[in-house]
């Protein structure tokens, strides 16, 4: 049996009038992969932000591998953010003046130690050993996606977080992309993913569709986004 | 062992990502290079004519006469002996012109005149502001003098004349003109054993509006031979590069070991040279500090807006678990970075400058100094440091959040 990575309790955040999350219950198992889809103001970016430790709810608990985060300080969430989690953005983020592989590297000088050995075998994992040397402006988008998943990868995290990370890619890249994530959660990597794409989110092992800051819709890999969009709507 | 490699490997990379931001940027951050090293061009140039003020302008001083005035002690004269010491003590790279002065008075058709011996070639160095219709005398051609413009006019001679001076020798009697003689039969007098007489040519006509109008000017050794007496100067005029304080330090060192001198400075000359050089060195400090100032706001400016220009990147780096303060580290890094090669820049630059100013003004040349190329260096780092802290601050107020937010 799987252990719990991550729990939600209760969490919301509410920003003046406005709940952007209300009452998130949710609890992850190590080694799932989750896909949270919903429209825009939904509430998936500040999920994504509480989780990764950006942000904090304003009620509620978060217990990320048995630490309750909600009522950290900022430099704590910086210390766990670095040991915990892996980030991967929709707009790649790297650094323009580094290499591909320097662009890991800093994950690495943040975390613990530099060590460019083990920066291009993640690199060779994403497939990009032989583009190592350039800089972003060299690489095209699924490259710079690529280099940005191994450094995401590259200290070990207990979650992945991505935020629409297929959401600048062509179909090819997406593929490439996604690909990579299946490739992850055969290895046993916790992968959360907030997408757009029904394609994308369907692949992931569980679905989690959040509407108006709640949770709508939670199903397994046997039923599509379509499916339950659908169910919902009949109110099961 | 394991942290050494750990320490080792993290400063690699920090001086990677310095050095990188500052080089794949360079285009960037050309203004505040430029910047840097014009504030740093500025502050050497100055602080080099700062130091070089006092040599350049103490000689240019110098034109305006001696400023040391040696005399001997009672009624003793100075000897060869006694001016070599001299020469020694004060150091002849400090000495512009030193002209020993021996006054003999002489006879020109029966009216009494003083005839000033001295080293000309020392007496004009010393000299520089007297005007000289004709030209200077010279010790080759020692029966050519100079006569002071005043004494042209009562002799009514000019350049080429010659006129005929009489005395008594070294150590002779004077006699008196007698009543009951013609002057024809005075002057057969006056040409006997103990007197001398000389026919001299002027070679030039000494213009400077003050006493040195009512001498003629010879060369001493040649007044020496006429009179028939070695070396004895009643006075040494000197033109020394020194300061009141130097002056006033090198007059109790003759007074101490050459007994026989008692040295006068010419107060009013160094005062005046120090007043000058006073407000020279504090104008030039006043631009130095105003230049360090524009230079802080600049820096400051530019830092500004690469913090404003880069928040993404800080944001993403405090995403990966970076702390704000190992950010505000690199970025702080970069400014040491941009001090230095601004810095560097500025000190050769700034040399050319100086010399460029000095050539033109002084009309000298001036020597590079080499401490100014740590000392500059260090300065605009430190400029760059401090204009930085505060646009740097900026990175604690970054989160990430809200600046990578996707869409």
């Amino acid at each position: 049996m799987s252990s719990k990575i991550l729990e939600l309790k209760n969490v919301s955040k509410i920003y003046g009038n406005l709940k952007a999350l209300a009452d998130i219950n949710l609890s992850v198992n190590a080694g799932d992969w989750l896909s949270i889809m919903g429209p825009s103001g939904s509430g998936k970016t500040t999920m994504i932000n509480i989780i990764g430790c950006m942000d904090t709810p304003s009620t509620g608990s978060v217990i990320l591998d048995g630490v309750d985060i909600s009522r950290e300080n900022a430099g704590s969430l910086t210390r766990i953010r670095r040991d915990k989690i892996g980030l991967i953005f929709q707009q790649f983020h790297l650094i323009s003046y580094l290499t591909a592989v320097e662009n890991v590297m800093v994950a690495q000088y943040y975390h613990s130690m530099p060590d460019e050995e083990e920066a291009m075998e993640a690199l060779a994992k994403v497939g990009l050993a032989d583009r190592a040397r350039h800089l972003p402006a060299q690489l095209s988008g699924g490259e710079q996606q690529r280099v940005c998943i191994a450094r995401a990868l590259i200290n070990s995290p207990q979650i992945l977080l991505g935020d629409e990370p297929t959401g600048n890619l062509d179909e090819e890249n997406e593929g490439i992309v996604v690909d990579i994530f299946r490739r992850l959660h055969d290895e046993g990597v916790t992968i959360i993913i907030v997408t757009h794409d029904p394609e994308v989110g369907d692949v992931a092992q569980r679905k989690i569709i959040l509407e108006h800051g709640k949770v709508v819709g939670d199903i397994d890999q046997s039923a599509t986004f379509g499916e339950a969009l659908k169910l919902k709507g009949k109110g099961e | 062992m394991e942290n050494r490699t750990r320490n080792g490997s993290r400063r690699r990379m920090y001086l990677k990502m310095v050095s990188s931001s500052l080089i794949r940027r360079a285009s960037r951050l050309i203004i505040a290079v430029l910047a840097i090293a014009i504030g740093a061009t500025i502050l050497s140039g100055l602080v080099t004519i700062y130091y070089d003020i006092p040599a350049q302008l103490g000689r240019e001083f110098r034109s305006y006469g001696a400023n040391l005035i040696v005399l001997p002690r009672g009624d003793a004269k100075i000897t060869r002996e006694v001016l070599d010491d001299l020469r020694g003590l004060i150091g002849t790279e400090k000495i512009v012109g030193m002209a020993p002065y021996r006054y003999q008075t002489v006879k020109i058709n029966e009216q009494p005149y003083i005839i000033a011996g001295t080293d000309l070639a020392q007496a004009e160095k010393n000299s520089p502001f007297w005007y000289i219709e004709g030209s200077w005398g010279n010790a080759e051609d020692t029966s050519s003098v100079m006569v002071g413009h005043e004494i042209a006019q009562t002799l009514n001679i000019n350049i080429g004349d010659t006129f005929t001076v009489q005395g008594v020798r070294y150590g002779q009697m004077a006699e008196a003109s007698r009543q009951d003689l013609s002057a024809e039969e005075n002057q057969k007098r006056d040409l006997g054993a103990q007197n001398f007489s000389m026919k001299l040519s002027v070679k030039g006509i000494v213009t400077t509006g003050g006493a040195e109008e009512g001498f003629i000017f010879a060369d001493i050794d040649m007044l020496d031979d006429l009179i028939g007496d070695t070396f004895r100067a009643d006075v040494v005029e000197c033109s020394v590069v020194a300061d009141a304080a130097e002056l006033s330090a090198l007059s109790s060192r003759i007074e101490r070991d050459i007994p026989a001198l008692q040295p006068r400075a010419v107060r009013r000359l160094t005062q005046s040279q120090d007043i000058v050089l006073g407000k020279l060195q504090a104008l030039v400090l006043l631009v130095t500090v105003v230049v360090l100032i524009i230079t802080m706001i600049s820096v400051y400016t530019t830092m500004m807006a690469m913090v404003a220009e880069r928040r993404r990147e800080i944001a993403l780096k405090k995403a990966l678990g970076a702390e704000s303060k190992l950010v505000m580290g690199e970025l702080l890094g970069e400014g040491v970075l941009l001090g230095f090669i601004g810095g560097a820049l500025g000190v050769f630059l700034g040399f050319e400058f100086a010399q460029r100013v000095s050539l033109n003004v002084f009309g000298r040349a001036i020597n590079f100094q080499w401490a100014l190329i740590p000392v500059t260096i260090a300065v605009f780092i430190t400029i760059t440091v401090l204009a930085s802290i505060i646009p740097v601050r900026k990175v604690m107020d970054i989160h990430p959040a809200i600046v990578l937010k996707g869409e």
